[in-house]
């Protein structure tokens, strides 16, 4: 069997003090913007980033992290999954809320 | 309506306290979030898709004009300046920070209100009849026994870490608004044969992945009896109630696994060893909560207006808005207003501030200063008087609540679905959006006639969509929303669960499916006859050749 | 683990007692109810106090006939949010009018310690972490309560059946209350 290319991923959670949703960056900061979030390209990568979320967890400084698939062409990063694509850019009846607004993204 | 005296105040601010003392143990890492979350979600607070979300209840849907501009002043100060009214008689805030939280619900104690046991594996907000009071078809009002239930269940001791949530809802009349028979614990208010009334107790009934039509476990309870009763059945639940797998731990499950003769016998001896059940609600207390929903002062008028029927012939918007939005009353001269929230192309249930702020003065201006909250998701002015219609229609109309729709095709009933909810997974507004787009026409709205389309974007089926005459439920399949669709619902006094009709269909292939179905139901129908009875009538099999026979 | 009762540490007197070991001396031996059941015989001679630990899925009645001989009622929370002996509790103490200890062990969180007191625990084994400070704040956050036929929190047990009282706040009650 083939072996499936893997996706990429980032990791993603809520903050704990606001609960706005964001994403693991470079070196642990969590940013609000997914195309500044650190892509993982390999499983073990992956592991390594998640682990990070559980420990910035742990303490105390996001809720519930996890790992999404995304799309990294050169335009942009997109969660593959409509779920997250929600997540990231707010209420898909509500274009003025959210990311897609603009909110937060600074 | 009831007032809190000192000792509700203090019970709901010395809540607040002990939340916002939990959540600075929660900011500064005492409690974890595992540890946290049973705490908060009993205070209301969920952390859904986009943020955290407030659950306000609004206890059998009464609010008074303070308190909705109170609501109006924490969309706009601490949320982004809307609110969306549930199918539960809530309120929710979707983007709400925790570290105001505690500010919140100070500002919701001041005007008594709370975001207490809207969640959780507890006992929730108590629902009722939402024109409990005012119904011409009524035995009498539910909102004091409720009430009661509110406060009895309020941190309840021994009830509040139960196998799963627990819902009741309490009607007194025969036409059922409560949907009583899909709560875990449905009361109806009945007469028994010397004419005493009492309740007749529903139990297990529910929506979610296993939809159950409650049944009755007792005939008829003398009303002193009703927290005895309910202690005995909450104790039975308790400690039986399966814990190994959520989908299988509510009651309903219990009533099913045990039978309803088995479950009935240990309720009842569970209720025998509670010693003079009387003592446990005393005929005062009863008496006493009952005054405070006495009917506000109302005029002795002519039930008929000459100035509104002048207005009902010369204007004709307003004639299609007084057809389907006002509903009879049961004091000469006076209406029920009933706001929908269902503009076309809108999004169910939701109202900013302004309109929350209309609203609120509207009620203190003609109405007892009094407002509903539907599980329907609509609001209702329950003592208009008939000769001050035109002009709260007139207000309304400037204020895009004067939508002519209720009991229509375009009135739908649906969940926040994937746009905001963590576990769902399809969207749900969306689709009210493009089916109430679809069927905007108002001539053809009332060709068509009474239809209860209900929408729920995952299997917990917040969008009642079992109970829909026409019901969908978004689901997922590798990946893409899809939708199945389930016709014969209803939550009223004749609660039925709807049938899947057949496979489900893509996002795309909605709005065309109820558009067939509704087609159909038209082709077919006989003089009269509505959606539901024709239904009832031909079965699924015209509707299922519609949809899906080769063309 | 660390026993807390009556807002305050304090030294747990009681050996639990592992199935199958003897019974002996006077030591103050919690035993399963299995095998209070099983050698009762032997157990209601022994020299020290007696306590049960009965699990969560088992019937708190079936206790009723071995009430008089114990000293101590240990129940249990396997995790915080599985209630059952909220219940038990309430059973023993409230329609068994059983007056001595009842301890609760397991997940004991100082959250619920409010509501396991008026269910009528009055012990509470903790984990090893637990601070006295967070505990007796967050056990007593909540004094005010609607449910007059349980003990508020703070209040002393009521297993006398003579002492009915409403399930709700009652004018009177609410007048006192607000004092």
């Amino acid at each position: 069997m083939a072996k499936k290319s893997e996706a990429a991923k980032v990791v993603t959670a809520n903050r704990l003090g606001d609960g706005l949703v964001v994403f693991l960056g470079q070196e642990g900061v969590w940013v609000e913007d997914i195309g500044k979030a650190e892509i993982a390209h390999a499983n073990g990568d992956a592991d390594a980033l998640l682990q990070q979320g559980l420990n910035a967890e742990k303490a105390n400084h996001v809720v519930e992290p996890y790992l999404i698939d995304v799309g990294d062409d050169e335009a942009a990063v997109t969660p593959l999954h409509i779920r997250e694509r929600i997540r990231t850019l707010g209420p898909s009846v509500r274009l003025d809320l959210g990311k897609q607004a603009g909110e937060h993204l600074f | 309506m009831y007032r809190y005296d000192e000792f509700d105040i203090n019970f709901v601010n010395a809540r607040v306290d002990q939340f916002r003392d939990q959540i600075s143990r929660r900011l500064n890492g005492d409690l974890t979030e595992e540890q946290f979350k049973p705490l908060r979600l009993m205070n209301g607070l969920y952390l859904q898709l986009h943020a955290y979300m407030l659950r306000v209840a609004i206890p059998y849907g009464t609010l008074s004009s303070r308190q909705m501009r109170q609501l109006a002043f924490i969309a706009e100060r601490f949320d982004k300046d809307y609110g969306h009214f549930t199918t539960r008689q809530n309120i929710q805030f979707n983007w709400p920070k925790l570290e105001d939280m505690a500010d919140i619900l100070t500002h919701l104690a001041d005007v008594e209100m709370h975001a207490i046991q809207t969640s959780g594996n507890c006992i929730r907000n108590v629902t009722a009849d939402h024109w409990a009071g005012v119904a011409a078809d009524e035995v009498e009002d539910p909102r004091p026994y409720a009430e009661l239930l509110r406060q009895w269940s309020s941190v309840h001791p021994e009830f509040t870490f139960l196998p799963r949530k627990f819902k009741i809802a309490v009607t007194g009349a025969p036409n059922d608004r409560a949907a009583v028979a899909f709560h875990d614990i449905g009361l109806k208010v009945k007469e028994n044969e010397d004419g005493e009334a009492g309740f007749e107790v529903l139990a297990g009934g529910g929506m979610g992945r296993t939809p159950v039509v409650g049944v009755t476990i007792r005939d008829w309870l003398r009303k002193k009896d009703l927290l005895a009763y309910v202690e005995a059945i909450m104790r039975v639940y308790n400690l039986h109630g399966r814990r190994d797998n959520k989908y299988k731990a509510r009651i309903k499950i219990l009533v099913m696994d045990l039978g309803a003769d088995e479950f009935r016998r240990q309720v009842d001896e569970e209720f025998a060893k509670i010693d003079a059940p009387e003592v446990l609600l005393p005929e005062e207390e009863i008496q006493r909560i009952s005054a405070y929903f006495a009917p506000p002062d109302c005029e002795k008028l002519d039930d008929n207006d000459s100035t509104l029927d002048g207005h009902l012939k010369e204007n004709t918007a307003f004639r299609l808005w007084h057809d389907t939005n006002i509903a009879t009353h049961k004091i000469p001269g006076y209406a029920i207003v009933n706001i929908s929230l269902k503009p076309i192309g809108g999004i169910p249930g939701d109202a900013n501030s302004a309109q929350m702020r209309i609203v609120a003065e509207l009620a203190e201006r003609y109405n007892h200063d009094e407002i509903r909250v539907n599980y329907e998701q609509n609001l209702v002015l329950p003592y208009v008087r008939k000769s001050d219609l035109f002009q709260v229609w007139q207000e309304l109309v400037d204020a895009e609540l004067a939508t002519d729709n209720l009991g229509l095709v375009t009135d739908i009933i649906c969940c926040p679905g994937l746009d905001y909810c963590a576990l769902a997974t399809a969207r749900s507004i969306p689709i009210a959006q493009e089916i109430s787009n679809h069927f905007s026409d108002a001539g053809k709205q009332r060709e068509i006639g009474d239809l209860k389309i209900k929408i729920s974007g995952c299997i917990n089926a917040c969008g009642h969509h079992h109970a829909g005459h026409i019901g969908i439920l978004g689901l997922e399949k590798r990946g893409q929303e899809y939708y199945q669709i389930t016709l014969g619902g209803s939550g009223d006094e004749n609660a039925a669960i709807g049938a899947i009709v057949g496979p489900g269909f893509s996002y795309a292939e909605v709005v065309p499916a109820v558009d067939k179905i509704v087609d159909t139901y038209m082709d077919l129908r006989e003089e009269g006859e509505t959606f539901l009875e024709a239904y009832r009538r031909v079965g699924a099999a015209p509707f299922k050749e519609a949809l899906y026979a080769a063309h | 683990m660390p026993l807390i009762k009556d807002n305050s540490f304090t030294k747990d007197h009681w050996t639990a007692l592992p199935d199958g070991l003897p019974l002996a001396g006077a030591v103050d031996a919690i035993i399963s109810f299995k095998r209070l059941e099983q050698d009762w015989d032997e157990i209601s001679l022994h020299n020290g106090r007696v306590g049960v630990l009965l699990d969560n899925s088992s019937d708190a009645e079936a206790l009723q006939p071995y009430l008089d001989r114990l000293d101590l009622v240990v129940l249990e929370f396997p995790v915080f949010n599985d209630g059952r002996a909220y219940s038990q509790a309430r059973i023993v103490r409230s329609q068994l009018g059983f007056s001595g200890e009842i301890r609760a062990t397991g997940d004991v969180l100082p959250d619920q310690a409010g509501l396991m007191m008026r269910c009528g625990f009055d012990s509470f084994e903790v984990s090893g972490g637990q601070s006295l400070e967070v505990w007796q704040r967050a056990a007593n956050s909540l004094t005010l309560s609607y449910q007059r036929n349980y003990p508020k929190v703070g209040e002393k047990p009521r297993h006398d059946r003579s002492e009915r009282a409403a399930a709700i706040l009652t004018d009177t009650d609410r007048a006192g209350a607000a004092l």
